[in-house]
């Protein structure tokens, strides 16, 4: 009984494969294409070196993490304004106890990711079982958490363990591509794992659909005998998590870690999710739109830095270009 | 005078939904429109308002073709829409709401004295009087509520009133206002247009009945030359003989015992009983705390005193998932608030209630779970699990909230309205499925407010006033006027 033709529709500028709107996601895939095109001539090539993809990756790995642990809070109908203060408490702590306590980096770098499902569950709990608005609780506990970073060290970090930078300076080397080596960085590897482990999570496992299924309707799920409370904090714990997990790789990359670090950070994450489609009263977002917009704004920065434009306007057209995106995305939603 | 509509047809994506609609309605007359869910109701009247455009035909005012290019342009032709979804802003006063755009101003300030008053001057104008217009919207019962929304469209007078299901939430003198309103619009020289799911009081009040089916009109009746089986019959293209299933009659022990239970303000001291394999269904006008004894009862309420008993047992379930371990489900009033995640698929909808039972989704088992219900309840489209629940009709939605609560394999189903906006078909097939599952030895305790269908689907009926049981009858002997008499108390 399932009708297994592939029902492509296009009318008044929006696309339908089987009675869902892909419109955004197909933008955004030309949008990804289009900036890849551009960028040979915009670069001079140099867009396309081992070097830089390398380094695209780097970049990208710290706003991933963050985007993927936002989609969670926004699908709940929340954000999550606290991640840039836990991305620095985190690469503080583990940098700290490695230097300070000489305990094996290892243990430093899972206990700096794991402050962060603290920090998480904290603000989900309250968010859960308060009833307290999620930008009021995160926008208390980016600054408290921000505070407790200036208190822990107002003086950078740097781990004296040898050990401490190897993760971050770790790849996979494969084959050259335009003079340079094309490497894999294994934080980035570890980034696309736990964007597989997202992935899983949301689509496949009861609580993961309810932290949609909440944002969508929370009075429908909460007397379908489904914990509200359960889903909520569940994403912020993941949020948390990501953050955490993005400040330690962050402080395994650089090996010298400032109480400033991650600052503004959110806003980018909250951005990437808003691109991928994510509708900020919660209930509709999906992983692979908020993978596309993540690369567009990693692209477009790394376009922008290579063409050495200011970084005052590379950060007024990135909202010029957010602005548009949600334009294109108001329209596309309208619908009978 | 006359509002014409010639081959009007709209699509939405590749589905065409009014397939070349004609109508000719002089002003001064009351023309109902009935017709299934889904059989293209809704989107005619949102092309009469100007919300969605139409493909292609052509409307007519007074001879002068109209080009509605939004809401405003209806408005201002004088054709003014009263939807079936409440429109008003809670948190604002009655007259803010009624006055929203052109409150009375003095010296530049908003002159309240004046707004108050004029606003209750509306209100009293269309027979509405009694609603409190200081008071906030959202504090107001339903049924004001919809009064308001009704009296907002009438703050100017319209030459054309479109009035989409307005009695679904009304019983008793709310609903005998509306009809003397409906009365004097038409007395005025103003052309109502009614859409209702409730035939007999469309027979009572229209001057036309035009029968919708599957995007076209295909019958136009004098209420005094037909009668209810006739219109259901074109409703559904066939001949539904019997509305209500033959009653059961011998039951198991007691299922559901209600002792003294109570929550100030809502209800007080409710005493009731269900048995195994009957139906039991408690009547009251809204505001008698029907709702909020259902999901008192389901746990997603606390009470402040009294007992429930489950089989025998004293349960006292601090939330839904508690009351549903002990076999009980509970359907709410409102599909779209609080039955439906309006944005999610049709199957993870019907899924929702079932799914926490284990951490990763059995994909097979759902896809065998939904094509069940999909088709032992006859949901249309059939393909439907891969939509999202938006778009589906109304009653299409009730019976996947329906789908959803017989998946959880109940033995005590509470039903809250279960009928609700809902096309007579659906009802049908809604009965047909309650009274199969009652036979099978399924407890129904089922809130209603329609006074036929509280009397006729149940065994027993009890009757609530203003959050009190005030009586008991034996469904097989009583009458709707006995129980409306109970109902309504001191103003009979």
């Amino acid at each position: 009984m399932m009708d297994n033709s592939l029902d492509v529709t296009f009318r008044r500028g929006r696309l339908e494969i089987r009675g869902r709107d892909v419109t955004m996601v197909v933008l955004l895939a030309i949008a990804v294409v289009a900036l890849m095109i551009v960028a040979v001539p915009l670069t001079n090539g140099v867009f396309y070196t081992g070097n830089n993809l390398t380094n695209l990756m780097r970049q990208m790995t710290t706003t991933g993490l963050l985007s993927l642990g936002m989609l969670f809070v926004i699908l709940t109908g929340g954000i999550d304004l606290s991640v840039g203060s836990i991305v620095a408490f985190s690469a503080l702590l583990a940098a700290g106890l490695s230097l300070r306590h000489d305990l094996p980096v290892p243990l430093c770098f899972l206990i700096g990711a794991a402050t962060g499902a603290v920090w998480g569950a904290i603000s989900g709990s309250l968010v859960a079982r308060f009833k307290l608005a999620p930008f009021v609780v995160t926008l208390a506990a980016m600054t408290t958490i921000r505070g407790l970073c200036y208190v822990y060290s107002d003086v950078p970090i740097g781990p004296k363990d040898p050990g401490f930078k190897a993760l971050g300076a770790f790849t996979f080397k494969t084959f050259k591509v335009s003079g340079s080596t094309l490497a894999f960085p294994a934080t980035t590897l570890i980034m696309i794992g736990f964007f597989i482990l997202g992935m899983v999570f949301l689509n496949r496992t009861s609580l993961g659909r309810s932290t949609i299924a909440i944002g969508g309707n929370r009075e429908t799920v909460r007397l379908a005998g489904i914990s509200v409370a359960k889903g909520i904090i569940t994403a912020y714990v993941i949020s948390g998590i990501c953050a955490g997990t993005a400040g330690v790789l962050l402080a395994s990359r650089l090996n010298n870690v400032q109480p400033t670090l991650g600052t503004a950070y959110e806003l980018d994450a909250i951005a990437a999710c808003v691109i991928g489609g994510a509708n900020l009263a919660g209930g509709r977002g999906t992983i692979r739109g908020t993978v596309m917009g993540v690369l567009v704004l990693a692209i477009m920065n790394n376009l922008l830095s290579l063409r050495s434009v200011d970084t005052y306007w590379q950060s007024v057209l990135k909202g010029l270009i957010i602005i548009l995106v949600i334009l294109l995305q108001a329209r596309s939603r309208q619908r009978g | 005078m006359t509002l014409t509509l010639r081959d009007v047809r709209k699509s939405y994506g590749s589905a065409e939904v009014l397939h070349g609609v004609s109508l000719e309605a002089e002003y001064g007359r009351v023309v109902a429109i009935v017709g299934a869910n889904g059989a293209g109701k809704s989107t005619l009247i949102k092309v009469l308002a100007g919300a969605e455009p139409k493909d292609s035909g052509t409307l007519e005012l007074e001879a002068f073709p109209l080009d509605l290019k939004g809401p405003s342009d209806a408005i201002k032709q004088g054709i003014h829409t009263v939807y079936q979804e409440l429109s008003l802003v809670g948190e604002l006063s009655v007259a803010e709401n009624l006055l929203m755009g052109q409150l009375p101003k003095r010296y530049g300030f908003v002159d309240w004295q004046a707004a108050y008053r004029r606003a209750g001057e509306i209100l009293e104008q269309i027979g509405f009087a009694g609603v409190n217009v200081r008071a906030k919207t959202k504090d107001l019962p339903v049924a004001k509520q919809q009064m308001v929304e009704i009296a907002k469209a009438l703050v100017t007078p319209p030459k054309i009133l479109v009035l989409d299901e307005p009695s679904a939430v009304l019983a008793g003198s709310d609903l005998d206002s509306l009809f003397a309103l409906v009365r004097q619009l038409r007395q005025a020289g103003t052309l109502v247009i009614y859409i209702s799911h409730r035939l007999q009081e469309v027979l009572d009040i229209a001057d036309t009945i035009v029968v919708m089916k599957d995007g076209m009109f295909v019958a136009e009746l004098a209420p005094h030359a037909t009668n209810e089986d006739d219109i259901i019959a074109l409703m559904a293209g066939r001949q539904i003989d019997q509305i209500y299933p033959d009653r059961r009659t011998s039951f198991g022990e007691a299922a559901l015992t209600i002792n003294s239970l109570s929550r100030p303000g809502e209800f007080e001291d409710v005493n009731l009983q269900v048995c195994r394999g009957e139906v039991v269904s408690v009547f009251g006008l809204v505001g008698s705390g029907r709702s909020e004894l259902a999901e008192t009862i389901f746990g997603a309420r606390r009470p402040a005193a009294g007992t429930i008993e489950v089989n025998g047992q004293p349960s006292r379930f601090k939330n839904p998932a508690q009351a549903m371990k002990a076999g009980l489900a509970l359907m709410t009033e409102d599909r779209k608030r609080t039955g439906l995640v309006l944005g999610m698929k049709v199957a993870e909808n019907i899924t929702l209630a079932t799914m926490a039972r284990s951490f990763f989704l059995n994909l097979t088992k759902r896809r065998n779970d939904v094509t069940q219900m999909v088709s032992g309840l006859s949901i249309r489209p059939d393909n439907c699990a891969s939509m999202e629940a938006w778009q589906l009709s109304g009653g299409n939605q009730q019976k996947a909230v329906l789908g959803k609560w017989l998946l959880v394999d109940p033995s005590i189903l509470i039903l809250d309205e279960p009928t609700r906006g809902v096309d007579m078909a659906t009802r049908v097939d809604i009965y047909r499925k309650i009274d199969e599952l009652a036979a099978a030895g399924l407890s129904v305790l089922m809130v209603s407010s329609d006074l036929t269908e509280a009397v006729s689907m149940a065994d027993r009926v009890v009757v609530m006033r203003e959050g009190c049981v005030v009586c008991e009858l034996d469904a097989a002997t009583t009458t709707e006027d006995e129980v409306l008499a109970h109902a309504i108390g001191g103003n009979q």
